[in-house]
């Protein structure tokens, strides 16, 4: 008999950190084949370039500096969800770099994984839209066969990219704009313009249910963040509608802001990311309600048609703080 | 099967791994040569050698008596000679003095009943001088919970049969096979602590001890059979209290504060047995278990009897075991011997075929273990405060507040040493208390 000594316990739950981002990139797998049906080849090339830029970057910084690791899959998610989040037809070198600044700033700095303060794949995609506030704008509509690639993929760096295809607003940036609300049906199958990940709605709610059934994520972060924008756009829809605000003004139904733009990407795969969100259940309820605050204030009143990315950065920032004033009550304490 | 039934708040659903003892009935091993009864085997001072080598001892017969209050009596499982008073492994892992004790294997070992006692008179001495303790584990010396203090009052006793470890069937079989002496005991505690009820909780996995027992109050005023939905760590007292009457003892006090004793299910039928029949604790039921026991059973064991004695009696372990443990696989200890004995406090013998040896990952705050913890702790963030050392935060985080039960290990899919680290951050803050 081999005897090896540890301590209680001596069980242990089957749940692990590698399923849990494996569940993660199960749920991720069919927003994929979605980008790839809606926009091509050229989805999966900007797909490519991101993952590029973050493994190479986890390699370079985290497996040759001992801050990460390529086997714990996190950098080859954080490089598909920065891709989910890019316009369609986004030069190339772009993705590659967005990637890298992911794990270099999102997540290396901090000292690797489980250590950094704001998601990842928003820290590169924020670093993208500041450096190139136009190329991270322009969106196309879903292409007409698979092979359909857009000439400003191949861009080359620094150098300005010309589109092939016609650009087309997105829903929220023809709705703040233009006054042109898109039906919910696109909103919900997908075939509409927007970031690449972002257009099919109700594939993103299955997977998004799939996690939560299977209990990868806390459920409060999603739903706060979901009833706090659906409430809050509801209220101020119901009283332009009533004639007490100002009807002529930009007060979408809360059906189109939840269904639009990014917000139900976001809410599956960002607002519930365990390590940039509150890990006390009252915090997470904080988190989930401010993420929604903030994302109607931004898309109604700010000047992006888009709030979801600032929204989810801001409230990561504001983590710490959420966590110091929102410690769970001890069994016995005071309430 | 446990929908809707009374329990506490948060806590982990460990399998529970019971199917092979939980139906078997006690049975009572045979007599060894010798046995070892470590003067320390109950929270408190050890207890006092009253014989010397070379004397002879009847079973039951008193060996080492009380030191100070909170300590108890030992007393002499068979009739022999004592052999020996040396320092013997213990499975605390160091080595204690203990009496050994050789049987005489011609002696009959009969013990004599005193039956037709039951009066209640002098009963915190009498049960200190019968040595008995706490059975579910942790070996408080059980005269302490039947002598009130000044100015205190108990209005509710509750048996505690939920029996949460996965694996150990010791408590339900004690509670399916002697009801009787679970609800006499109980009695006891009422009477003599001037309870106006008693109730026995008990998880819902254990169908057949509920029957018993509620057959067994029938026709008794003021007591109930509460059974609660399956979840550890139940069987802890405060959670126990929080299921059954829905109220939390303030952090840092006692159940007593609320006017509420908890005791264990076999620690009231080893009372009956006292009181009403003069035996003094000298045998236990233990379960042996555990994917590596090649014939798993309940056994009533006499107190001092060689773990090696109780793994043979069920057929020996299989080759491929990896771990011993003594008590359940959440707070259970692993032995690095089987030379030792069997205590008051040994609930189980668990033989394990594998052990978890994954690496740690980093944190990822996915907060399961602030779900889990029936403290109502943030053992991630405790953690993290005790590999800073900071001990002021773990003051403030109320890291003395936890009771171990490994709840946050057993969740933790980084495979973080929480409850390791929990012992670590306790050890901090007594070592700065004590500067």
């Amino acid at each position: 008999m081999q005897v090896r000594l540890t301590t209680a316990p001596f069980v242990q739950a089957e749940a692990s950190t590698r399923k849990i981002m494996r569940d993660v990139a199960i749920a991720l797998l069919p927003v994929v084949a979605a980008s790839i049906w809606f926009f091509g080849v050229g989805a999966l090339l900007t797909l490519a370039a991101c993952s590029l830029g973050a493994l190479g970057t986890e390699w370079l910084l985290g497996e040759r500096r001992g801050l990460g690791s390529l086997a714990d899959y996190t950098a080859i998610l954080t490089g598909v969800m920065l891709a989910l989040t890019l316009p369609p037809a986004l030069p190339l070198w772009m993705g590659v770099l967005g990637g890298a600044v992911s794990i270099a700033l999102g997540k290396a700095i901090w000292g690797g994984m489980g250590r950094n303060l704001f998601n990842p794949a928003l820290v590169g995609r924020a670093f993208l839209q500041a450096s190139f506030p136009t190329a991270i704008t322009t969106f196309t509509a879903p292409v007409e066969s698979f092979w359909q690639l857009d000439s400003a993929l191949f861009a080359p760096p620094l150098m300005r990219a010309e589109i092939d295809a016609i650009t087309q607003a997105s829903p929220l940036g023809a709705a703040k704009f233009e006054g042109v609300y898109a039906n919910l049906e696109p909103l919900l199958l997908g075939n509409t313009s927007g970031s690449l990940g972002e257009t099919a709605g109700l594939v993103i709610v299955g997977a998004g249910l799939w996690l939560g059934l299977r209990r990868v994520f806390d459920w409060r972060l999603p739903i706060s963040t979901l009833l706090s924008v659906g409430l809050l756009s509801g209220g101020l829809y119901l009283l332009a509608q009533g004639g007490l605000i100002d009807p002529a003004g930009y007060y979408p139904s809360p059906l189109f802001m939840i269904g639009s733009g990014g917000l139900l990407f976001a809410v599956v795969f960002m607002v519930t990311d365990p390590v940039t969100t509150p890990l006390t259940p009252k915090g997470a309820w904080v988190f989930g309600i401010g993420v929604g605050l903030l994302v109607v204030l931004i898309r109604l009143f700010g000047g992006l048609p888009e709030g979801v990315m600032y929204a989810i950065l801001l409230m990561n920032a504001l983590v710490p703080l959420i966590e110091r004033k929102l410690q769970p009550r001890l069994f016995g304490g005071a309430r | 099967m446990s929908w809707g039934l009374p329990t506490f708040r948060h806590g982990v659903h460990p399998p529970e791994n019971k199917e092979a003892t939980e139906s078997l009935p006690i049975e009572r091993v045979p007599f060894v040569r010798e046995y070892v009864l470590p003067l320390a085997q109950h929270i408190g001072r050890p207890a006092k050698a009253v014989v010397e080598v070379k004397d002879r001892v009847e079973r039951g017969a008193l060996i080492a008596e009380p030191d100070g209050f909170v300590s108890t009596a030992i007393h002499a499982p068979v009739t022999g000679t004592v052999t020996a008073i040396e320092l013997r492994p213990h499975p605390s892992g160091k080595l204690e003095l203990a009496i050994v004790i050789e049987a005489d294997p011609f002696a009959n070992q009969r013990m004599p009943k005193t039956s037709g006692l039951g009066d209640l008179s002098d009963i915190v001495g009498r049960v200190q001088r019968g040595g008995l303790v706490g059975l579910g584990g942790a070996a408080f010396p059980s005269h302490v919970k039947l002598s009130l203090p000044e100015g205190k009052r108990v209005s509710f006793v509750i048996i505690n049969g939920c029996e949460c470890e996965p694996y150990l069937t010791c408590d339900h079989r004690v509670m399916a096979e002697r009801p009787q002496a679970v609800v006499r005991g109980l009695q006891i505690m009422m009477e003599v602590l001037g309870a106006e009820r008693g109730y026995l909780g008990i998880e819902a996995n254990k169908p057949d001890a509920i029957e018993a027992l509620r057959a067994a109050i029938r026709g008794h005023r003021g007591l109930e059979v509460v059974p609660l939905a399956v979840k550890y760590p139940q069987g802890a007292e405060k959670m126990l209290i929080d299921a059954i009457l829905e109220r939390e003892v303030p952090a840092g006090g006692l159940p007593l504060d609320l006017e509420i004793v908890v005791n264990n299910s076999g620690t009231a039928a080893a009372l009956a047995d006292l009181i009403d029949d003069g035996l003094p604790l000298i045998e236990r039921v233990v379960t042996v278990t555990g994917p590596g026991v090649r014939r798993p059973a309940n056994l009533l064991v006499p107190i001092g009897t060689p773990l090696m004695a109780l793994l043979e009696h069920c057929d020996g372990l299989r080759p491929e075991t990896r771990q011993v443990v003594l008590g359940g696989p959440m707070m259970g200890q692993a032995q690095k011997r089987l030379d030792i004995p069997i205590l008051k406090g040994t609930s189980g013998v668990l033989a394990l075929t594998e052990v978890n040896v994954e690496a740690e990952q980093p944190c990822i705050r996915c907060g399961r273990c602030l779900e889990a913890c029936p403290m109502f702790l943030n053992p991630s963030r405790l953690a993290l405060l005790v590999r800073a050392e900071q001990v002021d935060a773990l003051e403030s985080s109320h890291q003395m507040s936890c009771f171990e039960c490994a709840s946050c290990s057993y969740v933790c899919p980084s495979r973080i040493p929480l409850v390791q680290l929990m012992r670590v951050g306790k050890g901090l803050l007594r070592e700065a208390a004590g500067r």
